[in-house]
């Protein structure tokens, strides 16, 4: 009997937690306009049906082979223009997509706000 | 006692745990194959960049050796359920079901990747309905599972109550990785990505629960140890599995700007894994004088082949759960290095010792005719396990340099290349280990009637 308890407190206490971690510490920091917004959801859903996460991380989910992206936007050594010449023409392992100017935008809004949010990662302390 | 009524029973639904052992062995050696073809692709750019990308290999790796882990521990479920509860499976034709659902599914995911259809997410990256059929596909084991059983849980030893959680997480964890579809979460990266850590963490939660129950089966029949599945200390030890599956996954956050708590809460909880360790170190001369003793049985070599992993395992998990140290170590193949080590290692050795378990109650003397090769098998891949792990531990360090140094993603390639190498060729040595295994384990479950009498002494 003791252990359906323990076992039905810890599912509960489980439960609950999910439902905060829905709602509550991971708001929205970025305020975006709907135009913006809209631009992002596209470039996020080009990042999800090409399969950029096999390669990319963003946040640490993701394959290897690929440099991390979650600060690519803000990174002096990369930025914007860096990141529109592999869109464009991929590289010496990253595919070439064909991607047209609209899309390659797109992709890159996603990844801009991306880096906006990644406030920890830029200072750990 | 197992009576003769019972015994035919087993005969009819045998045969489908065979066909799914068959399935799941399948699973991994064609997840192995891309895995060493990914591995490849490490090595030479341009190895297959046009016919069979690492965007396409990487998820299919993924996607069949973990495919291998789920199904191999339901094979096993299927083929002691009927033993345990001495009675026959409630829906015979339902794992028959089961099974055509299954290759059905996974025939469909592979056809996808080979395609390019992808969903996109980490781990899960086949197109979002496939995962609303997975879910379905379970349906007839799950019936099985619980109208077989009739489980009175006061009493249950513990593996039952791991299978059941298994499979009561696996639902929970799979619904939970595909909210993103809901705009409320997907169009937050930070409640996105923090909730799909969350889904995944406890969802290897979930088929550790699978794979250490069967474990604990398969180690009480060989050992014939019939108290340890039912003491207050296994049962402690369980649930303080189960409240890091519940609540450690914020580890993998760290990085995320959500708030601290969530941090604060799983490291804590992480943490709680050092008495796990603790324990194992206490237990470790025993389990050596075990391993000794019971050499010549081959369940009972793998089990105590998982047990040294489990603890190198382990150690580099909560190594790398400190903060600290995991601002560095996330992002690298250190990280790689804890998920393949412990999904083979671990997962795969407690699941071949169910396989020849199985083997050795169906064909016992098939099994010893094969004894030398899977001996073999084995210690090559053990050794070359060993060294794809430091290996991969070396590209993480090599990262961590790199970016402390500052210097450019290809610079860093360049300079990993050793390692790669090491990486690529070991893993090329690990899937001729286990084919050796697979190959030998197939012989046996397919191969003619030697050792069938032994299945007919009761308490085999
Ligand atoms: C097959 C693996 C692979 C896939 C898939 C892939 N990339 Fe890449 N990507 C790379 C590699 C590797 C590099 C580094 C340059 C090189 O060696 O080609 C790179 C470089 C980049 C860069 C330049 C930033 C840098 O640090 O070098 C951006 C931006 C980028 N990729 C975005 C994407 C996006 C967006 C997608 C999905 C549409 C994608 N990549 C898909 C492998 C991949
Ligand atoms: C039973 C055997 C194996 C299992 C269970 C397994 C499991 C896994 C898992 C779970 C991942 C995801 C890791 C992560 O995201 O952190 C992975 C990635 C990978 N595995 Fe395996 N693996 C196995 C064997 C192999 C072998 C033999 C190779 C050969 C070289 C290999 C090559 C790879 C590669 C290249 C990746 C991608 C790493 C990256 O993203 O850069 N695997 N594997």
């Amino acid at each position: 009997m003791v252990k359906v308890v323990i076992f039905a407190g810890l599912f509960i206490l489980y439960s609950l937690y999910s439902i905060l971690i829905y709602t509550k510490g991971t708001e929205n920091a970025v305020a975006l306009s709907v135009p913006e917004q809209s631009k992002i959801s596209k470039g996020k859903e080009l990042f999800q049906k090409n399969n950029c996460i096999a390669c990319h991380q963003l946040y640490g989910l993701g394959g290897y082979l690929g440099p991390e992206l979650t600060t690519v936007y803000s990174d002096k050594n990369r930025g914007e223009l860096y990141m529109k010449a592999f869109l464009k023409a991929g590289g010496q392992r990253m595919p070439n997509f064909h991607f047209k100017d609209d899309e390659v935008d797109a992709i890159i809004s996603y990844l801009k706000y991306v880096d906006a949010t990644a406030v920890t990662y830029k200072n750990p302390e | 006692m197992i009576t003769q009524a019972g015994l035919q029973n087993h005969t009819a639904t045998d045969k489908a745990a065979r066909s799914f052992l068959i399935l799941a062995m399948s699973y991994l050696l064609f997840g192995l194959l891309l895995g060493v073809i990914s591995g490849f692709q490490y090595l030479l750019p341009p190895f297959l960049k046009d016919q069979l990308s690492f965007q396409q290999t990487r998820p299919l790796h993924v996607y069949l050796v973990i495919t291998w882990i789920f199904t191999a521990a339901q094979a096993g479920i299927y083929y002691y359920l009927p033993r345990i509860s001495n009675r026959p499976l409630y829906w015979p034709a339902g794992a028959w079901l089961h099974f055509i659902m299954q290759l059905g599914v996974s025939v469909f995911i592979i056809t996808c990747f080979f395609l390019g259809y992808f969903g996109g997410r980490e781990y899960l990256e086949f197109p979002p309905l496939l995962g609303v059929f997975i879910l379905l596909s379970w349906l007839p084991f799950v019936i099985n599972f619980f109208f077989t059983l009739k489980s009175n849980y006061k009493t249950a030893p513990l593996y039952i109550w791991m299978w059941s959680t298994g499979i009561l997480f696996f639902y929970i964890t799979v619904a939970e990785s595909y909210l993103w579809l809901f705009e409320h979460f997907r169009e937050n990266i930070v409640r996105d990505i923090t909730v799909q850590w969350k889904a995944l963490g406890s969802m290897v939660g979930s088929w550790n629960m699978l794979v250490y129950g069967t474990g604990m089966y398969v180690m009480e029949k060989t050992s014939g140890d019939d108290k340890t599945a039912r003491s207050p200390l296994a049962f402690f030890f369980y649930f303080l599995g189960l409240t890091n599956l519940m609540f450690n996954w914020g580890h993998h956050t760290y990085i995320v700007p959500a708030a601290p708590w969530v941090k604060t809460v799983a490291y804590v909880i992480s943490m709680t894994e050092l008495l796990i360790l603790a324990h194992l170190i206490i237990q470790w001369k025993k389990t050596m004088q075990g391993a000794k003793k019971n050499y010549h049985l081959i369940s009972y070599r793998l089990l105590s082949y998982a047990d040294i992993w489990i603890i190198l395992n382990l150690t580099l998990a909560i190594a790398i759960s400190v903060p600290a140290w995991n601002y560095y170590t996330h992002g690298t193949h250190i990280t790689v290095a804890h998920a393949m080590g412990a999904t083979i290692g671990i997962n795969t050795w407690l699941l071949m010792a169910s396989v020849f378990y199985i083997c050795k109650n169906e064909k016992a003397g098939l099994l010893e005719k094969r004894k030398p090769l899977i001996g073999k098998g084995i210690i090559i891949t053990n050794i070359s396990l060993l060294i794809f792990w430091i290996a991969l531990l070396g590209m993480g360090l090599v990262k961590i340099s790199s970016k402390l140094n500052n210097e450019v993603f290809a610079l860093m390639m360049q300079k990993s290349k050793p390692w790669f190498q090491a990486f690529t060729y070991s893993g090329a040595v690990v899937l001729i280990g286990l084919f050796m295994l697979v190959y030998a384990a197939v012989k046996i479950l397919s191969g003619s009637k030697t050792g069938d009498a032994d299945k007919n002494q009761p308490g085999f």
